[in-house]
């Protein structure tokens, strides 16, 4: 563990420097600085409105939908800027997957929802799609409960099962980060339990980054969590160090529930 | 009078107005129903769809040219409008939410939807009646179109817009296009609300009068040839129900009943789609 002593340069696979975010005339995130280490679990965590969602959504352009919300600064994401205006937005979305808050299963059969994110970068044969299909399918803990159904559309599903649709559906793509903005929020705690399960196994193949509301939830499933209070990272560490022993007096005071 | 009792009063006084103000308008609709019906089933026959519109002072006769006219035209018209009216609906709702020319888009349509209808039909006329030598099938089609096109394009948007942004957000963080988010999960989305646009298009298009007048005019005689005049239900309804003739008259009876029914049909299913589909 001698890697994660220090936030690991090394190991950063998004290297964030100096970020500003703007809504219009309101900066949403002020000079935001940290790396998200590679294979790793890193939590954000703070009080509604402090720009922790917002700072997710800069990590795959989603702000770019809407006009007048804009980035600046650097998100490094092997060697080039991912703000760069020339940078291929759908490339970026297809390497840095994305699960939000209410399951959003696409209007299509189970299959169909998983082959949908797949068949814009490959073209791959039926049997070769069938494979990628189970093999997302089981990493993401829902094989058992889809095999039978894969032609029923993914809206039948229960909203857990959604949930672990969509993990699916973004881990088929084959990305290297997975963005999880409060993948939990809208599930009841067995779901929620299954989830956090899945996050644990996936970390071994990919870095994940989560925006939770539940502290403890920060506190059992991250290797690194960053505190952020409006706009601003106050603190950010070792999940074990920063819940046990925060440098800032605004952690202490968050993770404590003094305010929130 | 205590200020309870009067608020009950004012209330039952409220709700006896609303009564009448219904029972009023039903009466008047029910009363348009019954007459329709009464003289209508009284002209349907095996003739009324066999045989074709009867000549001055002749006997019998049927709207069969009439019924398979309409039937072409609608069909041109809802091929014409329903690709034309997704796809600028898609644009309004998917493309061009801010930008100028989506805002014009959006007032031109509007204006479209409250446009008189004998103004399309004149327009047409000049278009291509005039232009082209001739009454035909195919500018009535496009008359009704120029009609259909702006109900489309405005359910079609409006559709989209219910759709939640997480849905929208999702596909695109998938990586997916514009367009392939447009057409392969946001429409289908909405792909009962929308078909119903198109079915109310349609039976808004089924008993237009004035713009055929001026377009697909009127043929005799049975015609499949959509390049020439072509009979249809409804001017057949405004020629046949003036005339002096008793047949001629049952005629156009028969042909309001036949068109009132087949709106009510599209209606009906089209609330039925909708209502399966949205509960799914």
């Amino acid at each position: 563990m001698s890697s994660l002593e220090q936030t690991a340069d090394g190991d950063a696979i998004l290297a964030i420097r100096n970020l500003n975010f703007y809504y219009g005339d309101f900066r949403g995130l002020i000079d935001v600085s940290m790396d998200v280490a590679k294979n790793r679990v890193t939590a954000f965590i703070g009080p509604s409105g402090c720009g922790k969602s917002t700072l997710l959504r800069t990590f795959n352009r989603m702000y770019d939908l809407y006009p007048g919300q804009r980035a600046e600064g650097e998100i490094n994401f092997h060697g080039k800027n991912l703000l760069d205006k020339k940078q291929d937005v759908n490339l970026v979305r297809a390497k840095i997957g994305m699960v939000f808050q209410k399951p959003t299963p696409f209007p299509m059969t189970i299959y169909e929802n998983i082959a949908f994110g797949v068949r814009l970068y490959e073209r791959l044969a039926k049997s070769e799609m069938d494979d990628r299909v189970e093999w997302a399918l089981r990493k993401a803990a829902m094989w058992q409960e889809a095999k039978d159904k894969l032609q029923q559309s993914g809206l039948s599903l229960s909203g857990g099962q959604q949930q672990r649709l969509c993990i699916a559906r973004t881990i088929a793509v084959k990305p290297e980060i997975v963005l999880l903005d409060e993948p939990t929020s809208a599930l009841d705690p067995i779901s929620t339990a299954k989830i956090e399960e899945l996050i644990d196994e996936l970390k071994l193949d990919y870095t994940i980054a989560i925006v939770t509301h539940n502290m403890q939830q920060a506190a059992r499933i991250s290797d690194f969590t960053a505190f952020m209070y409006l706009g601003e990272l106050v603190e950010f560490g070792k999940t074990d160090s920063l819940f046990v022993k925060p440098q800032k007096k605004q952690t202490e005071d968050y993770i404590t529930g003094r305010f929130g | 009078m205590s200020l309870y009792s009067r608020r009950i009063w004012t209330n039952r006084v409220g709700i006896a107005l609303s009564m009448v103000a219904m029972a009023f308008g039903l009466f008047a609709l029910l009363w348009i129903l019954w007459t329709l019906f009464y003289n209508g089933f009284a002209a349907l026959s095996w003739e009324f769809f066999t045989e074709d519109t009867p000549a001055p002072g002749s006997e019998g006769g049927g709207l069969r040219n009439a019924i398979v006219g309409s039937l072409m035209i609608i069909a041109v018209t809802t091929l014409v409008s329903t690709p034309i009216g997704i796809l600028a609906g898609i644009y309004l709702a998917e493309f061009g939410t801010t930008s100028k020319f989506a805002a014009m888009t959006r007032f031109v349509t509007d204006i479209m939807l409250s446009a008189p209808s004998i103004v399309i039909g004149l327009f047409v006329y000049a278009l291509m009646v005039a232009t082209l030598g001739g009454f035909s099938g195919w500018a009535g089609s496009v008359a009704l179109a120029l009609i259909a096109i702006p109900v489309v394009v405005r359910t079609t948007e409006n559709m989209l817009l219910l759709v939640p942004t997480a849905l929208r957000e999702a596909a695109f963080a998938v990586g997916a296009p514009r367009w392939q988010v447009s057409l392969k999960v946001t429409l289908r989305a909405v792909k009962a609300g929308v078909v119903t646009g198109i079915l109310l298009a349609i039976a808004r298009v089924t008993g237009e009068t004035a713009p055929l007048l001026f377009t697909a005019l009127n043929n005799q005689f049975y015609s499949t040839d959509m390049s020439q005049p072509m009979g249809n239900l409804p001017v057949v309804i405004f020629q046949f129900a003036m005339s002096p003739y008793d047949n001629w008259v049952s005629l156009a009876w028969g042909g309001a009943l036949l068109i009132a029914l087949l709106v009510l049909g599209i209606n009906i299913f089209a609330r039925v789609l909708f209502r399966k589909k949205s509960s799914d």
